[in-house]
């Protein structure tokens, strides 16, 4: 067993022991906001599916890579995406009544 | 460690602790956007930490390069798409989609590396490959149930059908033979297929007994598994930020999940076995 997995090992069961501890006393309406939080960041596979794009060097490889990054590329920018406008709606009142004034106007615009 | 790695790993470092910081915002709503942005932030040092690392190393050919070129831009255009489309209330089935895809890709790492294996390489690299393989194909089926679930193409009431418990304990004794089977370094590629098969398949056996409301627990549970498969996957491929990353997700997604089901009044273990008092369970 090499040094270098000892050393991962430990990153490991540390960052594990900081990610019981981040979360504390969530209000209920940011449960599905926070989920959508911690699903994009395992979106950082993208990261891993870039290396082992790298290494690969016959059709079955390429082809794999490029599912792997179609996936990966989905999951990180939808992801956050999808997160920011789950929380556009915890803006303090005055901030969205002028968007709301504005979307309206712009939809008599358009009308 | 040369100049150039010691600055890569700091890159990541950094990357690592804002996502934390960030996770750590979403606990309040005045600070919640504000630590989406951070953990956006960190995830784009990441990603191009890593394209300077491939182009550092020039191991990436031209095809290599256009692979990851296309796929990313293709996955980018349709998550950004699908994220900017979608209706407010439409939300939670789309994560558990883009959860599917996280999943398939860890998934994905992990086969894609064994192929490339010239001998075998011991059982620290062999047991996190067979358990990404395992729980990334569980997640990629089962959170593509759950949100089918959620949109309606998949019936909302739990679905339980007779032998359903039966070939569910039957794929888990194959997922147990064939995990060990990779971990000891036997039975090569088809231990791995058969694996990712059984896999899938319990996925699906996993969510369909599982009524509709309970899904966004569900969801979540399936969530914090593909932040463990991404920590497996870094193990495989010997990266930090994966493995940090991954367990952060796991173990705060983890967390999660007991906080919605404790809102609902529900337990973990009484959600995941399925179809017993529910509102939405049939007749």
């Amino acid at each position: 067993m090499s040094s270098e997995f000892v050393t991962d090992l430990t990153i490991f069961v540390l960052s594990l022991l900081v990610g019981f501890e981040v979360i504390s006393k969530v209000p209920t309406t940011l449960h599905t906001p926070l989920m959508s939080a911690a699903n994009s960041i395992h979106g950082i596979v993208l990261a891993g599916t870039i290396l082992i794009a790298a290494t690969a060097s016959d059709l079955v490889g390429y082809v794999i890579a490029f599912v792997a990054c179609v996936f990966a590329a989905m999951n990180v920018v939808g992801g956050y995406v999808v997160t920011d406008r789950m929380l556009e709606m915890f803006k303090p009142p005055a901030a969205r009544k002028v968007r709301q004034a504005a979307a309206n106007g712009s939809a008599e615009v358009t009308r | 460690m040369s100049t150039f790695d010691t600055v890569i790993r700091l890159v990541y470092l950094a990357a690592a602790t804002l996502f934390v910081v960030g996770l750590h915002l979403m606990n309040s709503p005045v600070t919640a956007r504000r630590g989406n942005l951070l953990s956006a932030t960190g995830m784009t040092a990441a990603i191009l930490a890593t394209i300077v690392v491939l182009i550092e190393s020039g191991a990436a050919s031209l095809t290599a390069w256009l692979v990851v070129a296309a796929g990313t831009a293709v996955g980018a255009a349709v998550g950004f798409v699908m994220a900017r489309r979608v209706r407010m209330t439409a939300m939670p089935e789309l994560v558990s989609l883009f959860n599917a895809a996280g999943g398939g890709a860890a998934a994905l790492v992990a086969i894609h590396d064994f192929l490339h294996f010239t001998e075998s390489p011991g059982a620290h690299i062999l047991i996190p490959l067979a358990l990404d393989v395992l729980i990334g194909a569980v997640t990629f089926s089962g959170s593509l149930i759950a949100s089918g679930k959620l949109h309606g193409v998949v019936p909302g009431q739990p679905i339980v059908f007779p032998g359903a418990r039966v070939i569910t304990l039957v794929l888990a004794a194959v997922m147990l033979v064939t995990t060990v089977m990779i971990a000891a370094g036997v039975g090569g590629l088809a231990a791995v297929v058969i694996l990712s098969l059984a896999a899938l398949a319990f996925g699906v056996t996993m969510v369909l007994p599982i009524g509709g409301a309970d899904m966004p627990v569900v969801i979540s549970l399936l969530n914090a598994f593909t932040g463990t498969a991404v920590a497996m996957a870094g193990f495989v491929i010997g990266n930090d930020v994966l493995i940090t990353a991954g367990a952060l997700v796991g173990a705060s997604g983890a967390i999660l999940t007991k906080l919605m089901a404790d809102a609902m009044n529900r337990s973990i273990g009484n959600i995941m076995l399925g179809g017993f008092g529910t509102g939405d369970s049939p007749g």
